[in-house]
């Protein structure tokens, strides 16, 4: 399998009126082509900013470092023509919230044919046809009327398989999912799970899922990525991960999940709070809450371990004493 | 036991919305006109040797010198002095009849936002009546029946000036009476008046100050508009408005225009400048 | 043989509908009702904790809002301590707030952000027990806060300044002040993270056992009650679809709407989840404005037949489990 994407020591800081935020510190991965790679985490852990960087859709106020190669094509500081050519057509995205990337006023025809037509320089009676095709695809019943509907005529699942449609439009090689199912309820996230895997398969595209679900990362994912206050903490193929975690972190976060085929009474908690963006300490930013902690955590970030195949963990725990 | 992530010394958010607003530095500065033209005209005429209704027909139409910073009017009086003391009069006026209009117009407006139904329906078809008025009808008819008197000018813009304010005041009350919060007062126990004052109007001063400072304007326009019909200020008693349409008579003597109405320019442009600052400082977006 | 448990609420027949305005309705015509509860009926046990699970537009929502007031009862019967509450007056009603309370979903939009904490925990104290002095006021509040795992420092401080887990305590502390003996829950610990969700529900658990409460709480997933219910009450456009104890419901689900809720949860075990066969409930949620006859469920049920149109299932008790109620002809 080829390496479709290669990240290396993406760094992300947002300059704000209160100071600076380190978003994301010093990320690398790969993923190879067909893939899918879970990135999970809480509020503040900085997975959506890394997708961002990648798809170039950082806000103004960010700074952005180290290296992002699609296809061996360093995609960081790539103008914003370049930039535009890639997105929508090799790389797509779709977001938690569909009504807010579909436009209201036009119709999903207008919306869907405009891709086509931009990318691959279809006459709009083909793009129509192809669009046609696609939602039939994501199983949208009745396509060739409602591709004529506009957005708020459809329920919030259909809503997001139209999304996934549009995202689909241009055959991209990548897929990057960011929280596609954490607004849908738990019966409608079955079928759009079900609907992405098939999907994958058929088009033979990679995926990259962003989600705080571990639930999702299980049934989902080949590969996951723990991030933790901007820190990718600990990757492992999925398997590796839920049957031994590493990092206290991921630990914490399984017993901390309520799960149906358990028979505990009281769940199993992290205890203390988040950390603040704005003003992180020096050391690991899992110091605080870690019923693990040594001294040297509060003083130096671990750098990464390899813990196995494909696997590596940034903790003292498994460290031998070198510094990120 | 928790660790606080968050800053160290506790912020109100008045305080905060105060931060934001000093960053600003067009309405700093105007702040800080608006404050000194209020020192100006409270103190100055002290300090003038002359009377604001002081005439001296020989000094009659003077241009700007040094004894007459600003020249004099065509009886012969100080307009440096008239014109401070006509700065009196206007923000006096517009001190008081905002002061009404902003207590009138939030009560009113609250109430009818909060309780709705058919009591709102009929207190907004009354603002909608007092709002079709005619004004100059209703200032001439005013002035008609009761002649000229000092206190019907505030009658004349209280009865205009809040009504603008109850409207934004009861759609913002609309707005807020289904916030959670106002659900859980609910929920606590409070009664309807509890709530509108507790938890309503302390929400709506962000609003309301920012109406204010745009009410101000207005109102120093309508009481400048009155004195020109005649309405409110009388002779030898002058306001920026009277000494402006004054001046408008006799344009040869081009100083009798220009100060009082460069005051008065001024003074709208610092009160919109000051509303605009208090506003973007009170934008929720900026909030966290 | 277990002793009879007290039924400290019992609801019956309760139906929250609300009018819904149609575009082009010709004066003669019906108006359209959206019927968000329809005929629901149930009993809560003191001091246990009954989780009602749904996905949206299931009315869990609209049912609890009713039981506190916050929605109109269109008819049916809400028994508290012999008395019906769908009747009360506004007098009856703020007695009734020192006995029954509610925690909000979004913790941050139920704390009016221009009060400090303790304003906003004293309140309901200030109210219910008005004239008392400043102390005896500032204790209550920093001992309940102490109990929800607030530190006095905090007293202080405005609710923009904490993060969702903190303000969501302070939420609960607010509504325990008033040591109410049925707390209502709604979706406590669906804005919260996931780390920080165990917090909170290991946190009511104790606070009930220490306070003797019962509780009602509302979510959208049954993995999230399963810790905290000991009676799970699964609902589906208005209507109850099964009631049972816990064990009941997560081992032996009977209605095919809870077997699919409970297959399409996604377990995080990849080895379960990558076997698992799917079982995906097809196509939309009807309107609540037009729902389906007979039963409502039909439209997505995997083993509905042509009767299932034509009857509503009441909810009748299985021989599964001692509690274990289910509205299905097929059952």
């Amino acid at each position: 399998m080829a390496t479709l994407l290669e990240v290396n020591n993406l760094t992300i800081d947002f300059t704000t009126r209160n100071g600076t935020i380190h978003a994301v510190d010093s990320a690398s991965f790969i993923l190879q082509e067909g893939q899918t790679l879970g990135i999970v985490g809480e509020s503040g852990s900085g997975k959506s900013q890394t997708v961002g960087a990648i798809m170039g859709l950082l806000p103004n106020n960010a700074t952005v470092s180290g290296s992002v190669k699609f296809q061996g094509q360093e995609l960081l500081g790539l103008d914003a023509k370049a930039m535009n050519k890639i997105r929508g057509d090799r790389i797509c995205m779709i977001f938690q919230d569909p009504m807010s990337s579909l436009n209201p006023y036009l119709t999903i025809e207008r919306q869907m044919t405009e891709v086509l037509c931009l990318h691959k320089g279809m006459s709009r009676k083909d793009a129509k046809i192809e669009s046609i095709k696609m939602l039939d695809a994501v199983k949208i019943p009745e396509a060739k009327q409602r591709i004529n509907y506009y957005p708020h005529e459809f329920s919030g699942g259909m809503r997001q398989r139209v999304m996934i449609a549009m995202a689909l439009l241009c055959r991209p090689k990548l897929l990057i999912a960011d929280e596609p199912t954490t607004a849908l309820d738990v019966t409608v996230q079955a079928q759009i799970l079900n609907l992405l895997a098939e999907i994958k398969q058929e088009f033979h595209m990679a995926m990259i899922l962003i989600t705080h679900d571990m639930g999702v990362v299980a049934g989902s994912c080949d590969y996951v990525e723990v991030m933790y206050a901007g820190k990718l903490v600990e990757n492992a193929p999925v398997e590796a991960l839920f049957a031994t975690p590493k990092h206290p972190y991921t630990q914490g976060l399984l017993g901390a999940i309520p799960k149906l085929n358990d028979n505990l009474e009281k769940l199993i908690t992290i205890p203390g709070e988040l950390p603040n963006a704005l003003h992180p300490h020096a050391g690991c930013p899992f110091a605080d809450r870690c019923s693990k902690v040594m001294d040297i955590c509060r003083t130096q970030m671990p750098g990464s371990t390899s813990e196995g195949p494909d696997r590596s963990v940034k903790c003292w725990l498994y460290h031998s004493g070198e510094v990120a | 036991m928790f660790k606080f992530n968050q800053q160290a010394n506790s912020e109100s958010l008045y305080l905060q919305v105060y931060s934001r607003f000093v960053k600003n530095k067009v309405a700093l500065v105007c702040l800080f006109i608006l404050a000194l033209l209020v020192l100006l005209v409270v103190m100055a005429p002290w300090f003038s040797p002359y009377r604001y209704d002081e005439t001296n027909f020989g000094l009659s139409q003077v241009a700007p010198n040094l004894h007459n910073w600003f020249g004099t009017d065509s009886l012969g009086r100080d307009l440096f002095t008239r014109t401070m003391v006509g700065g009196r009069t206007t923000f006096l006026i517009a001190f008081i009849a905002t002061l009404v209009s902003v207590f009138l117009g939030t009560i009113y407006g609250s109430i009818a936002g909060y309780v709705g139904g058919w009591l709102d329906s009929l207190m907004m078809r009354i603002v909608d009546i007092l709002y079709s008025l005619p004004f100059l009808f209703f200032a001439i008819l005013l002035v008609t029946f009761f002649g000229r008197n000092f206190i019907l000018i505030f009658v004349a813009i209280g009865a205009v000036s809040w009504l603008d304010m109850s409207r934004v005041v009861r759609g913002q009350t609309m707005s807020l009476k289904h916030k959670i919060f106002i659900e859980a007062a609910q929920i606590s126990g409070l009664s309807q008046i509890k709530i509108i004052a507790k938890h309503i109007i302390p929400n709506l001063i962000g609003i309301v100050a920012v109406y204010t400072t745009l009410t101000v304007p207005t109102v120093i326009v309508i009481s400048a508009f009155l004195s020109f019909l005649g309405l409110g200020v009388q002779e030898p008693m002058t306001s920026w408005g009277l000494l402006i349409s004054d001046g408008a008579a006799n344009l040869t003597s081009w100083w009798l225009v220009l100060f009082p109405g460069l005051f008065l320019v001024l003074t709208l442009l610092c009160f919109n400048f000051v509303g605009n600052g208090l506003r973007d400082a009170l934008d929720p977006r900026e909030h966290r | 043989m277990t002793p009879e448990k007290k039924v400290l609420l019992e609801v019956k027949n309760l139906k929250v509908y609300f009018k819904v305005k149609t575009k082009n309705r010709l004066p003669w015509q019906a108006k359209k009702k959206l019927k968000a509860v329809d005929d629901v009926s149930f009993s809560i046990y003191e001091g246990e904790t009954l989780g009602v699970v749904g996905e949206s537009g299931c009315g869990k929502t609209s049912l609890a809002r009713s039981l506190i007031g916050l929605n109109p009862i269109s008819s049916g019967e809400v028994i508290w301590k012999g008395k019906n509450i769908a009747k009360f007056s506004s007098k009856e009603w703020f007695l009734l707030r020192s006995e029954i309370q509610y925690v909000f979903q979004d913790p941050f939009a139920s704390l009016d952000p221009r009060y400090t904490v303790g304003e906003i925990i004293a309140e309901p104290l200030t109210v219910h027990e008005p004239g008392k002095s400043q102390a005896y006021y500032r204790e209550q509040v920093l001992t309940i806060m102490q109990k929800v795992g607030l530190t006095e420092k905090m007293i202080n401080r405005y609710p923009h300044e904490f993060s969702g887990g903190q303000a969501q305590r302070i939420g609960i502390a607010r509504a325990l002040i008033l040591r109410p003996k049925l707390l209502i829950c709604d979706e406590p610990v669906s804005a919260l993270d996931v780390s920080i969700q165990a917090q909170v529900i290991n946190l009511l658990q104790d606070l009930q056992k220490e306070f003797g409460l019962t509780i009602i709480f509302i979510a959208h997933n049954l993995s999230v009650v399963k810790h905290i219910s000991n009676h799970v009450m699964v609902m589906y456009l208005g209507k109850i679809m099964e009631y049972a104890d816990k064990y009941s419901l997560y081992h032996m689900p009977q209605h095919p709407y809870t077997q699919a809720l409970l297959a399409s949860i996604p377990e995080p075990d990849p080895v379960v989840e990558k076997s698992k066969k799917a079982v995906l409930l097809e196509g939309d949620l009807p309107s609540p404005i037009n729902p389906p006859t007979g039963c409502v469920f039909r439209t997505r049920c995997p083993i509905a037949s042509a009767e299932c149109a034509e009857i509503i299932p009441a909810l009748e008790n299985t021989n599964v489990g001692a509690a274990h109620q289910v509205a299905c002809i097929k059952v």
